[in-house]
């Protein structure tokens, strides 16, 4: 018969997903296109008040939890393949682009779980935004590009790609022992209207709803993040910012000194942790 | 013709005979609804996907009609019982009269 022939269908359309489970799947574990991912772990022995320490992807419902699981269905990707063609990108006096001089972005395998870290010639603090506007204005000719922008974030997830699956470890004494200690300083200083600190919500309440949501632990390993609210990559500084917005407290400078130190402190609580750059959060 | 338009697909390089696969689209574009005002308070005028057909060895699999309310970087799944060796062939129509279009071969053993 003809029709015997002809395909048969089945659809299934993933629209009315099975919303009834509203809950974080606390046990499940993260395997990202076959590779495993460390999600909980005992805490870096510099935090006295946690035991452990748990990545945000272990707060968020299965159905959020499994974007991340699947490099095709995470909309992180998207963000990252543009991060190529802007890695390919010929611009600036030098006519040159990232690639020029690095080839594929697999040599920064390993850079991301190491950041933020001190550069010695710069004598600061340095994110890994400042790697990719240093190379940009010194070796390119280009202007720099605006944290926490596409641009900039598709990069930057890019670079962070290279390095997931990989064990966090950030150095946080030596030269960086200020800064570090600063952060810390700021993490636990409340502020704002709502007179709250970064630890009031991550640290003694984690795991507890906030509205409809789970508070995590403010891990920052899987950043930038892809967030289901704003559809888009999400840089750290901006997520620090969007914190303290909520807080009804004055934003400090993205690329400042006090998110810097923050952004060190806070990636110091990751130590032990497996980078996920880009996850997918709510 | 709109930026960043991008088509991806995620079809199994082999399947056996009756075997149900699971396709997987998406194509990267900034589905401008029409509603939108920029700036100067003019109406951004509509740019989407309105259209989206699968067809296998020249049959048709799947033909989607979409509207304004559909979201950024439009996504479907379904699944597809392949009875023999052949190539899927996606198409995308953009509201500008661009057509994207992009195939993958599956064996069928």
């Amino acid at each position: 018969m003809n029709f015997a022939k002809k395909i048969f269908i089945i659809l299934l359309m993933i629209f009315g997903l099975n919303l009834s489970c509203a809950v974080a799947d606390e046990s499940a574990e993260l395997v990202v296109e076959g590779q495993p991912i460390l999600t909980r772990t005992k805490a870096p022995s510099h935090m006295e008040n946690i035991d452990e320490v748990r990545s945000g992807w272990t707060f968020r419902i299965k159905e959020t939890q499994a974007l991340q699981m699947d490099d095709f269905e995470n909309p992180g990707m998207i963000f990252v393949d543009k991060g190529i063609d802007l890695w390919n990108k010929v611009e600036g006096s030098k006519n040159k682009s990232c690639a020029s001089c690095h080839g594929d972005a697999s040599e920064f395998k390993g850079l991301r779980t190491v950041m933020p870290k001190w550069n010695a010639s710069a004598g600061a603090l340095w994110s890994m935004e400042d790697h990719v506007n240093n190379c940009r204005t010194e070796q390119m000719g280009a202007e720099p590009l605006k944290w926490g922008k596409a641009p900039m974030d598709s990069i930057v997830a890019l670079i962070g790609l290279q390095s997931r699956g990989m064990t966090m470890n950030v150095k946080i004494d030596g030269d960086v022992q200020t800064m570090w200690e600063f952060g810390k300083e700021l993490f636990y200083t409340r502020v704002g209207q709502l007179d709250m600190s970064c630890a009031n919500c991550h640290e003694d309440n984690y795991g507890v709803m906030i509205r409809a949501d789970h508070l995590s632990q403010g891990q920052i390993n899987g950043f930038p993040t892809y967030r289901l609210k704003n559809a888009k990559l999400n840089s750290i500084h901006a997520r620090f910012k969007g914190c303290m917005k909520n807080i009804r407290a004055t934003p400090y400078k993205v690329g400042g000194d006090e998110f810097r130190a923050l952004e060190l402190y806070v990636a110091s609580r990751g130590n032990g942790l497996s980078a996920e750059t880009p996850s997918v959060r709510n | 013709m709109a930026k960043g338009v991008k088509p991806r697909i995620k079809v199994p390089k082999q399947a056996s005979a009756g075997e149900a696969i699971t396709i997987k689209t998406l194509i990267s574009h900034k589905m401008e609804t029409g509603l939108r005002k920029d700036a100067d308070g003019n109406k951004i005028p509509q740019s989407i996907i309105n259209r989206f057909t699968c067809d296998f060895n020249g049959s048709n699999v799947v033909d989607f009609d979409m509207k304004a309310g559909i979201s950024v970087n439009p996504y479907f799944q379904f699944e597809a019982v392949v009875p023999e060796s052949g190539e899927f062939k996606f198409t995308w129509y953009d509201d500008d009269g661009s057509v994207y279009e992009k195939t993958k071969k599956i064996t069928v053993s």
